[in-house]
């Protein structure tokens, strides 16, 4: 069988920025599996600009950011496969891979770590009624068409979600000479960025219904035309705000969920906030030496972050197996808890000794909050309290935690993160 | 051009038709308005080998569920297509029910079922940790079965197909008229002559059967709205629990899937239109409601698709199968409702019988009735598998990454008779498109796929042939 | 004297803002909390521009196109003839992230610059 100390589990963003650090860190027999037929993931089709501002200090476009990645991933010479699907990874991080190369395949990994990424929810998975005819496609399936195929898939479009790979394709549908109709989203706020909701949709007068959603798909072989309706507070449709709107395509940006088949299969334990792994400081899983990160971990809104994230799964990974052959203890840790209108921490064990000097802990509220508190206490004593101007579901936010803050407390120590009132 | 047999419709019952004619020297073919098999009803149903206690004694629903039922076993091993049987139960939810599950008890032993029990709370309970505490006892049906109903269609088809039945599609019949020895068929401008046609179009039976014949007969197309559950619910029950009727209605069922989905539904509401396979938002609910009181805590979150089915209700209620006695040669096999997936293979026969009978055919010498399905890579062995990618590259490729099928079997599905011709004829002989993404992922390359093997322009893939194309032009092209 | 109402984009606070403008000129700023609204607002209404992303044709390549954008911002308002620019341009592979795939697009003196590397296909 063929070994690898780290082996990669997806050449997107998240795969990309791990592989880079793990190598920086020391890491040696890096692999990255992509089942696409090139390295760096959505990225390829997401051929707008604004990438990149934290980690290059610049607006890069999508392939540009991930072009960066892929290039000093070949001067690391950085082993990598493409197309090449992971089918199976046992808990002894035995990967089963296969292409048409090489045929099925197994690998045995020092560490795994997964960067699968995430797929869109389908119109399925949204339980809207109606038809079932050719013309509704998740947004992502549009991008890619558009963008790396160069096929319109609509000429009279409705999208269905605002956030941001929704905004962007109403711009992206509009420029390549489509009329996108309106863009309806469920909740009364959009997901996405200020700035796509002005330069996607005002900059073409594409008007944006909150507090709606789609009640009925007419058409039986191509879209003809789909109902949009108002929705009230527990995002019913309200009888009597019916609207049709006449269109041959409708484009669904509803939520993006992490594709963790393969993490479940493994026997990793799941957070059912995130959709991904529950992980420790060292972004690791349930499992020891299988690492998660990107958005696979939990949905991001700036590859920047992913980046980051990634990064620091590939140290630590690379710091797994270099301990692994030094027979290094493992240490014991302070659970975090999300209350008070934080959904979820990433991580949310923290082992104190194996924290870095800065610790980052990400995590998104439930609700738009405005000139509230983050606070964070630990064992009730509260560690931080720091104003937000304004939070909302749609934006990430971060924490950062020092090692020295957490050393010396007792086994089985919780530490609360907490939005509080001003 | 003149035929023996024309059979309207692709669907489960004229396949299986087409199928059993195959068995004897005669021209037959079959007329299709839609662009594949399997397109109708028989695409959107509960997927249920029945056992056959359902229907009145002495119908011939319940003599030729228990025959099909009977059949199925036999026929997923010549023709390989998804077969389990996982036996099913009828849940009884109080004691004033309980007369109407032995009702159904005795009707069932009378038609011929066999192994049929009813157990008692706990033993409902051991079998089924899910179901619902409020459930008092149960029918077990031991031959109750779960099928793949494209699976048994194209199966049929194809295997009609090889042994030489001509299979029309986007042929919509207009007209059928009488001729000195038969039949013409009409479709559009071309005219079909033949001494035999049989009437297998589903919720368009009465149309048919009413331009031939003075007896009339009237079908409602009875809609029924499902849920399909992620695979990772596969094991939520092992049974095909349905609902005893009772003061809340008609139940709904939950099962397994042969694919290790969960299925939820049917509704069943009367429709006028016969096209009418539109979800809605009532029906899902009620889905979602009457599954509730089936099993405890159905993960609703793990809906990945909801869909509609007609069923071809007739007024009596009952098959009609045979000749309308003012139309000699002229066929019906109308009114073919539940249970006509699990009756079709026992219809068949007993329609190529009525017909054997009365040409009095050779038999096919050619005839073979056996079928190669579609390769699964998943079944074989990592030695055999290995092996296949490096005779057949293509199957080391995975294109739909949710089902985890490889471009070898989509090629396969394309190329093989009466291929897939869309997104959705692939989706149906490979399950590529029909998982958790519900084809977000792999379409533009399935798609891709369609058009090197049919020699066709992106343009023109198809998502079910017609009007359902998915590309609607290029980048800039109307600036 | 005229104004104009603008959401800042500059973070999620989404700020309304009131640009006042005398003869073109702007003469006051309100609604913004930060500085950034200030400099946002004053650029939009005077002289808004926009990068303008897309893809084009190749020919000869692995993949049939390749994604380009202004290498800077344009004028807001030459939007729409930039794409119609566009639409007649096909490049010849191989194309490397840089390379100019139309030069002074619709006159604005800004080239288009492709923005994924494409590698010539294979010889068949």
């Amino acid at each position: 069988m063929r070994q690898y100390d780290i082996v990669i589990i997806g050449g997107g963003p998240a795969g990309l920025a791990a592989a880079l650090e793990a190598k920086k860190s020391g890491g040696q027999r890096i692999l990255i599996l992509e089942r696409d037929r090139e390295l760096g993931g959505i990225l390829n089709q997401c051929i707008h600009n604004g990438f990149g501002l934290h980690t290059f200090k610049e607006e890069l476009t999508g392939p540009e950011y991930a072009a960066r990645f892929i290039e000093q991933v070949e001067k690391e010479q950085i082993e990598y496969l493409l197309n090449t699907m992971v089918l199976d990874i046992s808990p002894e991080k035995v990967v089963t891979a296969m292409n048409r190369e090489e045929g099925l395949f197994e690998i045995q990994a020092g560490a795994v770590i997964l960067a699968m990424g995430c797929r869109e929810r389908s119109r399925g998975a949204l339980n809207i009624p109606g038809y079932r005819p050719a013309g509704v496609f998740s947004a992502g399936t549009a991008q890619r068409l558009v963008n790396m195929e160069g096929f319109l898939p609509g000429r009279e479009v409705v999208i269905l979600g605002s956030g941001d790979i929704g905004l962007i394709m109403a711009r992206r549908m509009t420029l390549e000479g489509a009329k996108v109709k309106v863009v309806a989203e469920l909740l009364p706020y959009s997901g996405g960025l200020k700035r796509n909701i002005v330069q996607c949709l005002d900059d073409y007068g594409i008007p944006l219904k909150l507090s709606h959603t789609v009640v009925d798909i007419q058409g039986k072989e191509r879209v003809t035309g789909v109902t949009l309706a108002k929705v009230d507070e527990n995002r019913r449709p309200i009888t009597g705000t019916e609207e049709f709107y006449s269109c041959d395509t409708l484009l669904l940006s509803c939520g993006l969920i992490p594709e963790n088949e393969l993490s479940r299969e493994m026997g990793v334990v799941m957070n059912p906030v995130t959709s991904g792994p529950v992980v420790n400081e060292s972004l690791e899983t349930s499992i020891p030496g299988v690492f998660a990160c990107g958005n696979v971990l939990h949905v991001h809104d700036l590859v920047d972050f992913v980046s980051q994230e990634a990064a620091s799964a590939g140290r630590h990974a690379a710091a797994y197996v270099a301990a692994e052959k030094s027979g290094e203890a493992a240490a014991s840790s302070i659970t975090v808890k999300p209350q008070g209108g934080v959904r979820y921490t990433v991580p949310s064990i923290l082992r104190p000794q194996r924290m870095e000097e800065e610790q980052i802990l990400r995590f998104r509220v439930g609700d738009v909050y405005k000139n509230h508190y983050v606070s964070m206490y630990l064992n009730g004593e509260r560690l931080a309290h720091r104003k937000r101007p304004v939070m909302a579901p749609g934006e990430m936010e971060e924490l950062k935690l020092k090692r020295e803050q957490l050393l010396g407390c007792p086994a089985g120590s919780e530490l609360i993160v907490t939005i509080e009132e001003a | 051009m003149k035929y023996d047999v024309i059979i309207i419709g692709a669907g489960v019952t004229g396949s299986a038709v087409a199928r059993e004619l195959s068995r004897y020297r005669l021209k037959a073919a079959v007329l299709e308005k839609e662009e594949d098999v399997c397109s109708g009803t028989s695409k959107a149903n509960s997927g249920i080998a029945h056992a056959g206690f359902d229907a009145e004694s002495g119908t011939l629903m319940a003599k030729l569920n228990v025959e099909g039922n009977q059949m199925m076993e036999a026929l997923s091993r010549e023709l390989d297509f998804p077969f389990r049987r996982n036996g099913s139960l009828v849940l009884c939810f109080s004691e004033e029910d309980r007369p109407k599950l032995r009702t159904l008890y005795e009707r069932g032993v009378k038609n011929g079922v066999a192994g049929l029990r009813i157990l008692e709370k706990e033993e409902v309970k051991a079998m089924e940790p899910n179901i619902s505490d409020e459930v008092e006892a149960a029918l077990y049906a031991p031959t109750g079965g779960i099928v793949c109903p494209f699976g048994l269609t194209i199966a049929l088809a194809e295997n009609a197909c090889t042994n030489g039945v001509e299979f029309y599609f986007d042929t919509q019949v207009t007209d059928i008229q009488r001729a000195d020895d038969g039949w013409k068929v009409v479709a559009g401008e071309t005219v079909y002559e033949t001494r035999f046609v049989v009437n297998a179009a589903g919720v368009y039976a009465d149309v048919f059967h009413n331009m031939v014949s003075a007896r009339k007969i009237h079908i409602t197309p009875r809609k029924g709205e499902y849920c399909l559950l992620d695979k990772t619910t596969g094991n939520f029950v092992s049974h095909t629990i349905f609902q005893l009727p009772g003061k809340y209605g008609k139940g709904v069922l939950v099962s397994p899937t042969v694919h290790g989905n969960t299925l939820v539904g049917p509704t069943a509401t009367d429709i006028e239109e016969k096209e009418g396979t539109n979800t809605t938002q009532a029906g899902l609910s009620e889905v979602r409601e009457k599954a509730a009181r089936s099993v405890k805590n159905l993960p609703m979150n793990q809906v990945i698709t909801s869909f509609a089915g007609l069923r071809a209700h007739e007024d009596g209620g009952e098959f009609i199968i045979g000749e309308p006695g003012d139309a000699p040669g002229f066929i019906d096999c109308a009114g073919i409702e539940s249970p006509g997936l699990t009756s079709a293979p026992a219809v068949g026969k007993m329609v190529a019988g009525i017909i054997a009978g009365k040409l009095q055919p050779e038999r096919n010498p050619d005839f073979d009735g056996t079928r190669k399905g579609i390769l699964n890579p998943a079944a074989l062995s990592k030695e055999e598998r290995a092996a296949l990618i490096k005779e057949k590259p293509a199957y080391g490729t995975i294109v739909c990454r949710c089902e985890r099928i490889t471009e070898g079997e989509i090629i396969d599905a394309v190329t093989r008779p009466l291929g897939a011709k869309s997104l959705d004829g692939v989706k149906r002989r490979t399950r590529a498109g029909m998982g958790r993404c519900q084809s977000g992922f792999c379409s533009p390359r399935t798609m891709e796929i369609i058009a090197r093997e049919r020699k066709i322009p992106m343009e023109q893939v198809t998502k079910s042939g017609g009007g359902s194309g998915i590309i609607l032009g290029t980048n800039k092209d109307r600036l | 004297m005229e104004s104009r109402e603008l959401i800042c984009i500059g973070c999620p606070m989404g700020c309304m803002m009131t640009v006042t403008l005398e003869d073109g000129r702007v003469t006051a700023v309100s609604g913004n909390t930060c500085k950034r609204g200030d400099v946002y607002a004053r650029k939009e209404v005077t002289n808004p521009t926009r990068i303008v992303t897309s893809s084009v044709r190749v020919d000869g390549g692995e993949l049939p196109v390749v994604s380009v954008k202004t290498r800077e911002d344009i004028p807001k308002g030459k939007i729409s003839e930039v794409m119609e620019a566009l639409k007649a341009v096909c490049v010849q592979a191989p194309v490397q992230i840089g390379d100019v795939v139309l030069a002074d697009v619709a006159g604005t003196g800004v080239d288009m610059v492709a923005t994924k590397n494409v590698r010539a296909a294979a010889a068949r």
